[in-house]
């Protein structure tokens, strides 16, 4: 019964303060699996690939996901419907006042300092996937081998991938799935998980 | 009660329907909610993704909101919201029982090691995107970095940098004014 409780909370508060869409929420994601160990980073990052290749907002998505992983189907309720709530409880709240709301100096004053933290944040948990798949910590600490701390792989497909999907002008535009799938069948076939 | 059951199944079809939410699910809400059913107003729409950005949660959900609010009172918000986020459930539910029923196959292993360098490329193109709308002068730039560090090393909470991040955005603003 505490799990849930803690769950519905923990996404009560990440919808509560995540600003700006989709990506906004992973920021708070990060931070329940630090503070609770749920799950992994690692874990989260697939997550994410699994959020971004199926229908449905992405927050939601990842939401659900993550209530799933930690608590089975009730979890996955209990997660999203905590995510939610703030929202249809704001919402309505100022659905009465639209217009005031949204022309509100203060308002607008407010999201000047929130969008750059809001990126600030995103870039924070982008760059926690980033150490996570390059640096191998523990291969560099058992062979003492400096070659091993970089992992090589991951970084020539990143290089690619990074042309394909903002560089090259006439795949940058296709869906986030085709090159989430792309990269599934090249780590099978190179045998990118060692295994 | 047909109208509830309308709203939901509509927001149901738009959630089911789009991948990646947000810009992603706007021309579907045009034809759904403006052209067909007469909910709200090209302009109403608008304002209301205008404002779901500008308010904490989820866009997606927070446009729902509006529309069934608008449509039907507090139940229709209710209802519409939730039946945006059903098929999430559903589809997310089932996929993560199958992943979690072969994450110990080499094959998945592999092919989300492969995925993991993915999903980092496209958080940070969507960071680039963000970046471009959001920092846009040097306070903005120094909200990212303060934001970005305190983060990234030292494991603080979020909701500490969006608290101060908005009480820096009514500050700074303000001196801007008063310089005037």
């Amino acid at each position: 019964m505490m799990i849930y409780l803690q769950l519905f909370f923990e996404f009560f508060k990440a919808g509560l303060f995540a600003i700006g869409g989709g990506m906004a929420t992973l920021p708070f994601l990060y931070d329940i699996s630090d503070k609770t160990g749920w799950f992994t980073y690692g874990q989260l990052a697939d997550m994410v690939a699994i959020s971004e290749s199926t229908p449905g907002p992405i927050g939601v998505n990842m939401a659900t996901y993550v209530g799933f992983t930690t608590a089975g189907i009730p979890g996955s309720v209990i997660a999203t419907l905590g995510l939610i709530t703030p929202s249809i409880i704001i919402i309505l709240i100022i659905a009465g006042f639209l217009k005031a709301f949204k022309d509100n100096k203060y308002v607008q004053h407010a999201f000047y300092g929130l969008r750059p933290a809001s990126t600030g944040l995103i870039a924070a948990a982008g760059f926690s996937v980033f150490a996570l798949i390059m640096f191998h910590k523990d291969a560099y600490a058992a062979s003492g081998n400096i070659l091993d701390l970089v992992s090589i792989p991951n970084l020539v497909l990143l290089a690619v991938l990074y042309y394909f999907t903002a560089v090259c002008k006439k795949t940058k535009g296709l869906h986030p799935v085709v090159f989430i799938a792309a990269s599934a069948v090249i780590g099978i076939i190179f045998q990118f998980g060692g295994v | 009660m047909n109208k509830l059951l309308d709203l939901f199944l509509t927001f149901a079809r738009i959630g089911g329907l789009t991948f990646g939410g947000g810009y992603a699910m706007l021309p579907m809400l045009q034809k759904e909610v403006v052209e067909k059913r007469g909910w709200a107003s090209e302009e109403e729409l608008m304002d209301y993704y205008a404002i779901g950005q500008c308010t904490p949660g989820i866009i997606a959900v927070n446009t729902a909101t509006f529309v069934g609010q608008k449509t039907a009172g507090i139940a229709g918000g209710i209802i519409a919201t939730l039946g945006v986020v059903f098929p999430s459930l559903i589809i997310i539910t089932i996929i993560a029982a199958f992943i979690q029923n072969f994450s110990d196959l080499a094959i998945v292993q592999n092919a989300f090691a492969g995925i993991r360098v993915c999903v980092c490329v496209l958080i940070f193109n969507a960071v680039v995107k963000l970046w471009k709308k959001s920092v846009i002068d040097k306070p903005t730039l120094a909200v990212f970095l303060v934001v970005f560090a305190g983060s990234a090393f030292f494991n603080l909470s979020p909701i500490l940098f969006v608290i101060l991040a908005a009480v820096a955005g009514i500050l700074l603003k303000n001196k801007e004014v008063q310089a005037k």
